[in-house]
């Protein structure tokens, strides 16, 4: 790929902006509360767009295009069912408690809620699990600069080795989210991602316009793919005949609800935007507006995948080549925009079970990219990989420091410091934070499946936790010995069942069976929503039947932390978009209209 | 005066979309045109950010003006 001086233009100025925001936020920062929950002044819009954002990471980016070329429009799922009935679930019914109690942090919430030992398993799962995420996104983001040979012409100009082109782009990226975090905290991280969402629609949404143009418009995917990639339904009814292998029941419980509010809902990582808003109103409107925007997200995401599946040669399964590409103005280029996947270590093709070539799916929405930008707009392209890389970690990274300084430093090393300490301590866990990640994202690239096996432990840990939240502000009785037992049953019982069942055409280790192999599912998807259905009802289970054996929390001290024992909010004065229950309903009547659209 | 977000947002529109469509103006037309589906992207897309750039100076200058914290 060659870069123009307007690519390095357009790179350099968004550069110079967020190190800016960054320094600017720095003059407001200067207590621990600037600094973790950004004053808690932020407006409602600024926080539901850094919602977003804190989400749209590079991997969600590439791996959305990559699952829009290998399942199709489906994918959208993980929106439509994955996270707009979450997010509606945590404005209208969450958020009075999160806001509410004060807490600084999830973890922290779950100490005033149940006690010491709750939180502290959660604030290490937590943090571990950050640092791991961030590391993964990093580890992406470098290989992918290599893979697209961004950086090959400046290093050779410079006589740099081109090895050295990986480790430049891992040390380059993280210092200048190190540096506007550091500087800025919580609201220099906000802003940017509020900045970086715009530029991430900036740079996606042409690419989805040319793309469209060139294949001939929705229709012209329909023809050229059928009706198993634009139809998000098509074939739900059971696991075998549709292409993320899963049935309706796997994906609505195990997708739709547990994984998708035990993410939206309790990861602190979301919370703490909503945390910053300045009431309680645009708390609880923080994750409805996202929902608003969230829910036209798969469109330029997935899109940019299903683009780029019908201009590469074939779409398995069908058999027979596809029709041709409706004809734009130019002939399609060759070879396709996906190409084949190349074992590193042979350097030959890889084959699937059936010994036909896989497809590089990752590589489709950055070829893509490659293919219909011109200089100066891919200037544009490659700015907006770099912005929803760095707001990505930016979110991990600020969801780390205050967990760490709150509920491990101050809890367990450090009690009784100043807040100006305790400052100090945040700027330097975010330099911590920052090089643990790389230390993860060095380690990813060490062991070819140290990611599989990263993915598999945030998995574990997120399938209960929802279950320990809802039982702890919906049910007064649940006991502190209850959450802790919950949840520590729930993570046995996600690794026990990983355990024991494999996804079909794959070998027992960390794919799965690495006890016995007592069930086969169709996929690893449908394995994955297995494991986060099981882990959730063990945690409701075992959380229910432990509180009921074990002595409550006295109600007075329950007060603003537990539904029943919390006033009702007076419902929202104002104009009609200030009441949360309200845009719940609107988010809700539109994702449903989505899904009937795309069904 | 809370930070308004709109002004750097603003102002990194307005200045990469002057950018990129200065490039589509004064680059070879057909043959970018011949590399993105028949459309001189440079400089469609650069109008449109920079005139979005246009409209958050706007409402953030506009918000100043009032004296207005920007809207919740």
């Amino acid at each position: 790929m060659h870069l123009g001086a307007v690519d390095w233009g357009v790179i350099g100025l968004y550069l110079v902006f967020v190190l800016g925001i960054g320094i600017v936020s720095a003059r407001r920062a200067r207590s621990g509360n600037d600094f973790f929950l950004a004053g808690r002044a932020i407006p409602a819009w600024v926080c539901g767009l850094a919602f977003i954002s804190a989400n749209l990471g590079a991997q969600e980016v590439i791996g959305m295009g990559a699952s829009g070329a290998k399942y199709g429009i489906s994918t959208a799922h993980f929106y439509w069912i994955g996270a707009i009935p979450a997010m509606v679930f945590i404005g209208v019914f969450m958020m009075p408690f999160y806001y509410g109690s004060r807490a600084r942090s999830a973890p922290e919430y779950l100490r005033m809620r149940f006690d010491e030992k709750t939180r502290g398993l959660n604030a290490i799962a937590f943090a571990v699990m950050t640092i791991m995420s961030s590391g993964i996104s990093m580890y992406a983001l470098a290989k992918l600069i290599q893979t697209l040979h961004v950086l090959d012409a400046p290093f050779a100009r410079l006589n740099l080795p081109q090895a050295w082109i990986f480790h430049a782009a891992i040390l380059a990226s993280a210092a200048v989210v190190l540096v506007y975090i550091y500087a800025g905290g919580l609201r220099g991280a906000i802003y940017n991602e509020v900045l970086q969402f715009f530029l991430i629609v900036a740079g996606f949404a042409p690419l989805v316009w040319l793309g469209l143009r060139q294949v001939g418009g929705w229709e012209g995917l329909q023809t050229t793919l059928g009706p198993s990639y634009t139809h998000a339904w098509a074939g739900m009814a059971h696991a075998t005949t549709n292409r993320l292998g899963v049935d309706w029941f796997g994906l609505s419980m195990g997708l739709g609800f547990v994984l998708s509010f035990g993410y939206w809902c309790t990861d602190f990582l979301v919370v703490q935007r909503a945390m910053a808003a300045n009431s309680m109103s645009a708390a609880r409107r923080t994750p409805l507006i996202a929902a608003g925007v969230k829910m036209f997200i798969p469109f330029i995401v997935i899109l940019p995948g299903l683009i780029a599946i019908a201009l590469t040669s074939a779409p398995d399964a069908s058999g027979h080549a596809p029709a041709p590409v409706a004809a734009g103005h130019i002939a399609q280029h060759e070879p396709g925009v996906i190409p084949i996947k190349i074992d590193s270590a042979t350097g030959k093709p890889m084959l699937d079970a059936r010994g036909q070539p896989q497809l590089d799916y990752d590589l489709a929405t950055p070829n893509l990219l490659l293919r219909y930008f011109p200089t100066g707009m891919l200037g544009l392209g490659l700015t907006a990989l770099l912005a929803s890389f760095m707001s990505g970690m930016a979110g991990n990274v600020t969801a780390f420091n205050t967990v760490f300084t709150y509920d491990i430093y101050q809890a367990y090393i450090r009690p009784d410091a100043s807040d100006r300490h305790y400052l100090q301590v945040g700027r330097l866990t975010t330099l911590f934070g920052v090089l643990a990640s790389i230390g993860a994202a060095y380690t990813a690239s060490q062991f070819n499946n140290i990611m599989d096996l990263m993915q598999l432990v945030l998995a574990f840990v997120n399938a209960p936790v929802f279950a320990t939240f809802l039982l702890g502000m919906f049910w007064k009785r649940t006991t502190g010995h209850g959450a802790f037992t919950g949840l520590a049953g729930g993570i046995g019982v996600a690794a026990l069942h990983h355990g024991l069942t494999l996804p079909a055409d794959n070998l027992a280790g960390v794919k799965g069976g690495w006890i016995a192999v007592m069930h086969t599912y169709p996929s690893e998807m449908a394995q994955n929503f297995w494991t986060a259905i099981w882990a959730w009802s063990a945690c409701f289970v075992v959380t229910i039947l432990v509180s009921l054996a074990t002595r409550p929390k006295p109600e007075a001290e329950l007060a603003g932390l537990v539904y029943s024992l919390t006033p009702k909010i007076a419902p929202e004065k104002g104009a009609w978009w200030m009441n949360p229950v309200l845009l719940g309903v609107i988010m809700l009547i539109a994702t449903v209209g989505l899904n009937l659209l795309f069904r | 005066m809370v930070f308004d977000v709109r002004l750097p947002i603003g102002l990194l529109f307005l200045a990469i979309g002057l950018l990129v469509a200065a490039t589509g103006l004064t680059g070879d037309k057909t043959a970018m045109e011949a590399h993105s589906a028949g459309v001189n992207i440079d400089l469609v897309w650069g109008a449109i950010m920079a005139g979005f750039g246009a409209i958050m100076l706007l409402l953030a200058g506009l918000a100043r003006r009032k004296g207005d914290e920007p809207p919740p």
